[in-house]
């Protein structure tokens, strides 16, 4: 009895010793195993909130590339486009400014037919200028040999004496010629000079003085009554014909009776004989120019 | 003594007086007397009697000292302080006086102005320039030209007696006098216009605006050689001064007619007008484009071919002016052929200042492109310039000249068979130019590559030395590079000693 129980305390209390020693290890044995099972259920848990939310920023991510890259992808293909564009662009504007340059700034065929024209322009003057001065040299040549021959043909003049005659052949004939000199042509085809002593006036001047008709001066030829008798009365007027002297001639009053017996007056004088023979004298004198 | 008696020896005194004066005329007509007449103090003389009372022994007074003024500076100068220039002007002024009087004191003036500048100020000082044109505006063409000519010598020295002569009036009056029918009035007053043109653009403005360039254009085909010479002379001084007075003078429809007397038999009238073709060239690319349009330059060339010595300047010079403005017109000159003409000017010519303006001419024809370079170097110009540059006689003018030309055209030319001879004969600095070009050339040209070696150049290239790093030294290795380097050593100086130095070395077997 009371050993048996105080045993059984004893044991008791062993037990609760033992069980009191590994109680501390067993809780703290039984908090490791929660609490590594609680951790177990919050990482369960947070890998799926992980996963749930890895997988919504999968998706999103995805859209924001797949726009991106679809933005980019438009952009490249513009890119390339326009660089296309550009480079036929600039083959277009190649051909234009070579076609402009050749054909505006610096023409080469317009150069080369100006050049051939020019060419041939020169060609021209050239020929022109040519024929003009040769013209002027003929002129020239010309000229002289006309002063010559004049020349030749008053030496001839002069010596017309030495003309050959059928008796006496003269020097420029002489007989063991076949034909005459020319100095003996030129003396055969020119008048001779006929030197006149004396200061005469040319025949045909006194010929023409000679011959010259009668020019009577107006102071001749008129009447001196000329201005009276030049009126002729008309045939059927009863009236006479003379003209009314007073009104016309004179514009005083006549008294007759002191004009009786006496003539008229003559309205005509002499005249002064200046200008009579004006121009129609033979010498020069006095004729200013 | 009676009347008779007393008036004898009036009569005897004023027969003394007008053989004195008229023997002396008449010796003074010939140069060897004036020292003579000048020591016997003949001045003195002559004075009083200008004032003489007979109007015979006046007129052959002042033609006495005319002839004696004309000869010598000392003498007019002696007229000038002898007080007599007043008396002539009052007289020439006067209208009373007769012709003759008047045409021998206006030859007095001119006798004494023609010799300095300042005898014609003396002359202008005295009041001379209004009795001058108021002989001007007198009937007798004589008169008109003995007034024309003095005032001609007058305005010739200098711009301010030019100034003076135009502000007295006298233009207007000269151009009047131009349309009168006489020859010689018109060569003179031609002449007068040409010397108060020609000293500044606006006394050459004055002269246009009075309208004289269509008269002168008018008298240009005029038969009379002379006039035609002062009438070209007159044009070129307007037409030289700026544009619009040559434009002018181009509008006044000249061209083609002043062409025709490019064929005219006397040498001056041909020279003035090419002259007047240089003086209008000069100014623009347009006025040289006209000339050219017209033919002109053919006419030109043909007529350096025509002439010789002094003359062919201004002809040189305007091919010279044409060619600097644009190489179209260079072009224009080359097919004109004016190269080979130029070349025979320059082998023919003597004087330095010609083959000093030829060579200019050259060297702006061939400056524009290598086209224009070669048709230069076709005509065998490069040794004659050379020549020029290198001679010790020509003048430094002339030397300087050759050497621009040749270095202008060296740097665009491409032919090469004319620039091998250069490379034997020419000094560094053209050298350097020539070496240059075929540097150019040779990379691209196989042919001209044997052409080079086969004929030597390679071989004096390699002679020539030059320090390291300049600028021959590259172009001579330019060269060296386009050719294989066998090529190279086997011309290179030297070659054969160091061949025969490895017999030295050489270990026969």
């Amino acid at each position: 009895n009371m050993a048996t129980l105080e045993k059984l305390y004893k044991q008791v209390e062993n037990i609760k010793a033992i069980a009191e020693e590994n109680r501390q290890k067993e809780n703290e044995a039984a908090v490791r195993i929660q609490s590594w099972f609680r951790g177990c259920q919050v990482r369960a848990y947070v890998s799926l909130l992980h996963k749930n939310a890895t997988s919504i920023q999968k998706i999103w991510h995805g859209l924001t590339a797949r726009a991106l890259f679809r933005q980019r992808v438009k952009t490249a293909y513009f890119i390339t486009k326009m660089n296309f564009y550009n480079k036929m662009a600039v083959k277009i504007q190649q051909r234009w400014r070579g076609y402009y340059v050749r054909k505006y700034v610096h023409d080469y065929y317009a150069r080369k037919r100006y050049l051939e024209g020019l060419t041939r322009k020169n060609k021209h003057i050239r020929r022109d200028l040519e024929e003009v001065a040769e013209l002027q040299w003929k002129e020239r040549e010309r000229i002289t040999l006309e002063k010559q021959e004049k020349e030749k043909n008053i030496q001839a003049q002069r010596l017309h004496f030495l003309l050959s005659t059928k008796q006496c052949l003269g020097v420029f004939n002489l007989p063991f010629r076949t034909e005459p000199d020319e100095t003996e042509l030129r003396l055969r085809k020119v008048r001779p000079l006929l030197v006149r002593s004396g200061p005469f006036r040319p025949a045909l001047e006194v010929q023409q003085q000679r011959h010259r008709p009668l020019e009577p001066s107006l102071h001749i030829i008129t009447s001196i009554t000329a201005l009276e008798e030049q009126y002729e009365g008309l045939m059927h007027t009863s009236t006479p014909f003379e003209q009314v002297a007073y009104g016309t001639k004179h514009f005083r009053e006549e008294h007759k009776e002191y004009l009786k017996g006496k003539k008229p007056f003559k309205t005509v004088f002499t005249t002064c004989h200046v200008f009579d023979k004006f121009g129609r004298l033979y010498s020069s004198a006095g004729n200013i120019v | 003594m009676s009347q008779r008696q007393i008036l004898q020896v009036f009569e005897q005194y004023q027969k003394a007086r007008t053989q004195f004066v008229q023997t002396v005329a008449d010796l003074a007509a010939r140069p060897q007397n004036t020292e003579t007449l000048q020591n016997a103090g003949v001045m003195s003389l002559l004075r009083p009697l200008l004032l003489d009372a007979v109007p015979t022994i006046q007129q052959t007074a002042a033609l006495a000292l005319g002839r004696l003024a004309n000869y010598n500076d000392d003498l007019a100068e002696a007229v000038v302080k002898g007080d007599i220039l007043p008396q002539l002007v009052y007289s020439l002024a006067e209208q009373n006086t007769q012709r003759f009087y008047k045409k021998a004191a206006a030859f007095v003036l001119r006798a004494v102005a023609k010799h300095s500048p300042e005898l014609a100020q003396a002359v202008v000082d005295c009041g001379a320039l209004d009795a001058l044109v108021i002989s001007l505006e007198e009937f007798d063409p004589g008169v008109k030209e003995a007034a024309a000519w003095a005032i001609s010598y007058i305005a010739r020295h200098n711009a301010q007696l030019s100034q003076a002569v135009v502000d007295a009036g006298v233009v207007p009056l000269l151009v009047l006098c131009i349309q009168e029918p006489e020859i010689a009035l018109k060569r003179v007053a031609a002449s007068a216009l040409s010397d108060i043109a020609k000293h500044s653009p606006e006394l050459a403005q004055t002269v246009v605006d009075t309208g004289a360039i269509a008269h002168l254009a008018q008298m240009i085909l005029n038969p009379d050689a002379k006039l035609k010479r002062q009438v070209f002379s007159a044009l070129s001084q307007i037409a030289k001064h700026s544009v619009d007075v040559a434009e002018m003078v181009v509008e006044a429809e000249i061209f083609p007619a002043a062409l025709v007397c490019l064929k005219d038999p006397d040498e001056y009238v041909r020279k003035n007008v090419t002259t007047l073709i240089r003086e209008i060239t000069k100014h623009t690319p347009e006025l040289s484009q006209i000339i050219v349009n017209v033919g002109g330059v053919a006419a030109v060339i043909d007529y350096l071919g025509d002439s010789k010595g002094n003359v062919r300047l201004p002809g040189i010079m305007m091919l010279g002016y044409v060619a600097t403005h644009s190489e179209n017109l260079a072009m224009a000159v080359i097919v004109s052929k004016g190269v080979p003409q130029l070349a025979i000017c320059l082998e023919e010519e003597q004087e330095d200042h010609i083959k000093a303006a030829t060579a200019w001419a050259f060297g702006q024809i061939g400056r524009h492109t290598p086209e224009h370079a070669k048709a230069v170097a076709v005509a065998n110009v490069f040794p004659k310039l050379l020549n020029l540059y290198l001679d010790t006689e020509s003048s430094e003018d002339l030397q300087v000249k050759a050497k621009k030309a040749l270095k202008s055209i060296l740097q665009k030319c491409t032919y090469l068979p004319a620039l091998e001879p250069l490379l034997y004969e020419a000094p560094s600095n053209i050298l350097k130019h020539v070496i240059c070009q075929f540097s150019k050339v040779l990379p691209h040209d196989s042919k001209a590559r044997r052409l080079f070696v086969t004929s030597g150049g390679l071989k004096k290239v390699q002679e020539i030395k030059a320090e390291p790093g300049s600028a021959i030294q590259e172009y001579i290795n330019a060269i060296n590079n386009c050719y294989p380097e066998e090529i190279v050593r086997y011309y290179s100086p030297g070659y054969s000693e160091t061949l025969l130095e490895r017999i030295d070395t050489y270990q026969p077997m």
